[in-house]
Parts: structure tokens; sequence; C-alpha cells
């Protein structure tokens, strides 16, 4: 029996696991203490819990416990990654490298430390979603300091190719700052492989809780240091302030450790799932898929169902099926997603797309139906789409005055 | 963002979609948005021409689910109302009936502007001078 409503959205977040919410429990009641308390068993205890999950987060990335700073999330990781590293190396210069597509976490970053008087080159995507190696090269200057690249999209799911870009910042002696949030936990990430120095991710995309993140700062080859944006006591290394969300970062490390064991396993069944979605839904007519096939998150798909318009076409199943759309209608804006116009989608490509974020509780009884609906209403909102019928009939959309509101 | 029933009750069971001859002389067209913007809306009359009334409507709307609602009320409002009752329509009484929330109030204007444009190709068509509108408040 299928239980509604389904939940296709796991890009935006994934429920805790509860094997995660186990191991958290006793840290909010009988080991509540605060692990920067030195002086007694409470302390003690919830130190040697955030120890535990400092080498359960590390393992997940091949990093060394030391390397990890546990923040709120990971729109502060970015923050302090790209606001550190633009504080502490002004000597050296001024200059970040990013692209067009990244998080706005990170992009209303590099927006702020222009207004301090930073330069920021904001690379273009190609039509595949992945950026152009040469160019990179080409933008790194004497005052560059930060190449911030996201490991792996948000809205299509498009995995950058981290090591080619580090292979050139290192040539350059710049430094590599990664926002992989959409990555870590789904596909491996390791930070000497791919020659990451700056990396941030988050508990609650891999069925850990809300509200817990972290910043991996690379300590050797090279030792890398980032101005702390939050002053008080001291936490983390200096870098990051704040009494230690414990029975979070119980859960992040429990999480971490699920991904780990269980990723090949998953990543096996998730994909097979997201593959039948994906090839049955581009059969539907005038379907077309975003961003490259070939460098994608295993349980990621993001599709463009021309002449119907996104919300308008969630809103035939959302009581039951759970997915995101890049339409404008979904946001205040009344803008589609600048990701998908980043590709060189048109409006209206962009105003027809749909997301699908498949995730560890996803079923294949479920995909089934989801199938079943979208193309139901795809087809049910082309009956009464003009342009649909304009498109039947031969009629050239491009040759029409349209008028603009 | 959770839907009015009035929006969901349209969008689920639309009325008077379709297509009317745009060659015959009594039939009126009006198609406005822009499919960059995410909405297009056409809507059709058809006027009996002794007694100046409209006899039937029809709508195709790619859009969401607002606009959808907004063109599929905005023919069922229009069908036995006389050409100039319809120019009286006014988007805000769309936006009270369907209970649109701000953003969405863009739906009706959109409704609003379509019924005078399928009224003013109606005009032209007879030999009627077209009428002129101010801008509606919201573009």
């Amino acid at each position: 029996m299928l239980k509604f409503p389904i939940y296709l959205d796991h890009n935006a977040t994934t429920p805790c696991d509860p094997r995660v919410v186990d191991a958290m429990v006793p840290y909010f009641t009988n080991n509540f203490g605060n692990a920067a308390s030195r002086n007694h068993p409470f302390g003690w205890q919830a130190e040697e819990a955030v120890d535990y999950a400092r080498e359960q987060v590390a393992k997940l990335i091949g990093a060394d416990p030391k390397e990890i700073i546990f923040t709120s999330g990971a729109t502060e990781a970015d923050n302090l990654a790209i606001k550190g590293v633009y504080e502490m190396y002004a000597s050296k210069g001024n200059h970040v490298i990013t692209c067009n597509i990244e998080h706005k976490a990170v992009l209303d970053t590099c927006k702020h430390i222009e207004k301090e008087g930073g330069e920021v080159t904001y690379l273009k995507v190609k039509d595949n979603g992945l950026i152009d190696l040469a160019e990179l090269e080409a933008a790194i200057k004497p005052t560059t300091i930060l190449i911030a690249i996201m490991y792996a999209n948000n809205e299509i799911g498009t995995v950058m190719p981290m090591k080619e870009i580090s292979a050139i910042a290192k040539k350059h002696g710049v430094l590599v700052f990664s926002d992989a949030v959409q990555a870590v936990g789904k596909i491996p990430v390791d930070v000497n492989k791919d020659g990451i120095d700056l990396m941030a991710f988050t508990a609650h995309k891999m069925y850990g809780p809300k509200g817990v993140g972290a910043l991996y700062v690379r300590r050797k080859n090279p030792r890398v240091k980032v101005t702390a944006q939050m002053d008080g006591g001291g936490h983390e290394r200096g870098m990051r302030s704040g009494t230690l969300n414990v029975p979070g970062i119980v859960g992040f490390g429990k999480a971490c450790e699920l991904c780990l064991t269980e990723m090949e396993e998953e990543t096996a069944r998730v994909s097979k799932l997201r593959d039948k979605l994906q090839t049955e839904l581009l059969k539907v007519e005038e379907s077309y898929l975003n961003g490259d096939i070939n460098h994608k998150l295993p349980h990621v798909t993001n599709i463009s169902f021309k002449y119907v318009e996104g919300e308008g076409l969630m809103m035939g199943f959302n009581k039951n099926i759970a997915v995101s759309s890049g339409s404008a209608c979904t946001s205040a804006s009344l803008e589609p997603s600048y990701v998908l116009k980043a590709l060189g989608l048109g409006d209206d490509l962009a105003h027809s797309s749909l997301r699908f974020g498949l995730g560890r509780f996803t079923t294949e009884d479920q995909i089934d139906y989801t199938i079943a609906q979208v193309t139901e209403t795809v087809n049910k909102l082309r009956e009464m789409s003009p342009l649909w019928e304009m498109f039947k009939e031969g009629i050239d959309m491009n040759s029409i005055e349209w008028a603009h509101h | 963002m959770a839907y009015s029933e009035k929006v969901i009750d349209h969008y689920s069971n639309p009325k008077n979609v379709g297509t009317l001859d745009k060659s015959k002389t009594n039939v009126g067209t009006g198609l406005v948005g822009a499919p960059e913007c995410g909405d297009v809306m056409r809507l059709q009359i058809e006027v009996d021409d002794s007694t100046g009334l409209i006899t039937d409507a029809k709508f195709k709307t790619f859009g969401c689910g607002s606009a959808i609602a907004s063109s599929s009320l905005a023919t069922e409002w229009l069908k036995g109302k006389s050409v100039d009752e319809a120019m009286k329509i006014d988007n805000m009484t769309i936006v009270e009936e369907l209970n649109l929330p701000p953003v969405k109030i863009h739906c009706s204007v959109l409704a609003e502007d379509a019924i005078k444009a399928a009224v003013n190709d109606y005009r032209v068509k007879n030999g009627l001078p077209e009428l002129k509108f101010e801008e509606s408040v919201i573009h």
C-alpha cells in the first residue's frame, strides 16, 4: 500500500534516519552537558560524544577530525569559508572566482565581499551545467586567493570536476573551497583525493538533523586558516565560537557513519529508481533533461515539460507527491530559476521544470505512481495549454508578438 | 502557500476549456501574457449578433493554478453577458471570488486583459473602433 504524500524533494531536506534520532536522544536529557565544561563528568561526557562524532564526520570525507569545524549549517559554513579566507588572506589578494549556479549562500556571500572591496569573477557554466576549465584557469590572476565551486548543484544535480579544478588551483597556489552540501553522503567525497582545502556540508541533507553542519578546513599542505565570523568563547579552534549543539553533532556523526557504510548499496538502489523515473518521463513528448546526464548525482533528475508551467503542473499532484520546480511562481520574485537560465534554457523551459530528488526511503511503487501521475497531469494541462495547441498546429511561437507583463 | 478551495475546484474541473473558430466574425479572441513570464491566456467569446449577448466563451491557459482558475472563472462569468457588460469585469472581483493571495493578483489582471482583448478583437472584426484602456495597475 502506498502511503501519501510521497516525498521526492530530498535536495531540499531529508528525514532524520530513526537510527540517528536514537543516537541523539540521550544528549537532550541525561547527557546534557556543555562540551566546553572541562571540570566535571557532564562536560567530559559531552566532549567525548562530540569527539566521536567529529571522527565519524571526518571519516566520511577522508579528513582528520581536527579539520572539522562544526557550524549551525552549510550557510554559516559558506559564509565562514568565503569571508574567513577573504579576511585572513587580505595581504595576498582580494580576488575570488566562483560560478553563476552556486547556491545563494555562496553567491550572496560573494556579493558581500564585493561590497567590502573584494573582486569576484562569476564563471558562466556551459549548457550542461559544468564550468569550462580553460575559462577557470584564464580567470586566475596574481590577486586570486580562492576558487569557490560547488561539488554538486542543488537544482540539476550535476557534479563538477573537482579534481581537475583543484589541480588548476594548486598549479597557481590558489585555495579551493567547495559547497558540497548535495554531494557529501551521496557520492564518494575525499578532500585529499579531490584536493579540496575548505568544504561546507550539512547534516539535514544526509538523514541527520537540521541546524548542524560543518566546515572542513585543511590543516596541512597547505595549512589553511579562516578569520572567525562570530566572536565569543573561542570554540572550534577559535574559528567558530558558540556552545556546541551536542545532540545535533551526535546525530550528524551518526548520519555520516550510516552514509559511509551504506553508500554503495544505497546508490545502486536509488540510481536504478532514478534512471527508471528519468527514462519514463523523458518518453513524454517534448520533455527535456536539464544538466549533463553523465555527471549527475545518483538520486536527482530535473526535467522540463515544454508548454506546461511548473507550478500549475505540481498542483495536479502535490497533495500526493512532493517535488520542486524552477518555475517563477514558486518563488516570491516571479523570476524563474537562475540555475536553469544559466544553462541557456529559455524562460519557457525554465518555467516548465520539475526537480525530483529521491532518497533512502523511496520505493519502486512510489516511482511508478509518480511516473503515472506526472505523465497524466502533463497531458491534461497540455489539453488546456494554448502554447501546446500552437505547437501542434506548427505555429512558430517566436513569430508572435507577446504582451510582456 | 495553500490554494483556496475555489482555485482547486477550477483547476481540477476547469470550465469551458477549448477553442472557438477564430475565423468567424462573431468570435473575438484575446491572447495575453508571454511564455517567458510563465503565463499565457487565450480567451475567446462568441457573440450573438442580433442580441449582442455572449453565447459561448472558451479558454486555454498556460500558467499556474491561479491563472487557470482565473480564466476558467472569467469564461463562466462571460456567458450570457452583453459585450458592454463584459468590459466591466474587474480583476479585483476575480481576486475576491477566488480568494487569490497578493502574489497571484497578476493572474486576475491577465484574465481582465484577456477579456478586453477578446472584446476588442470582436469589435475590430465588426467595424467598431478599438477601445483604449488605462494600463492595469500590476504589470
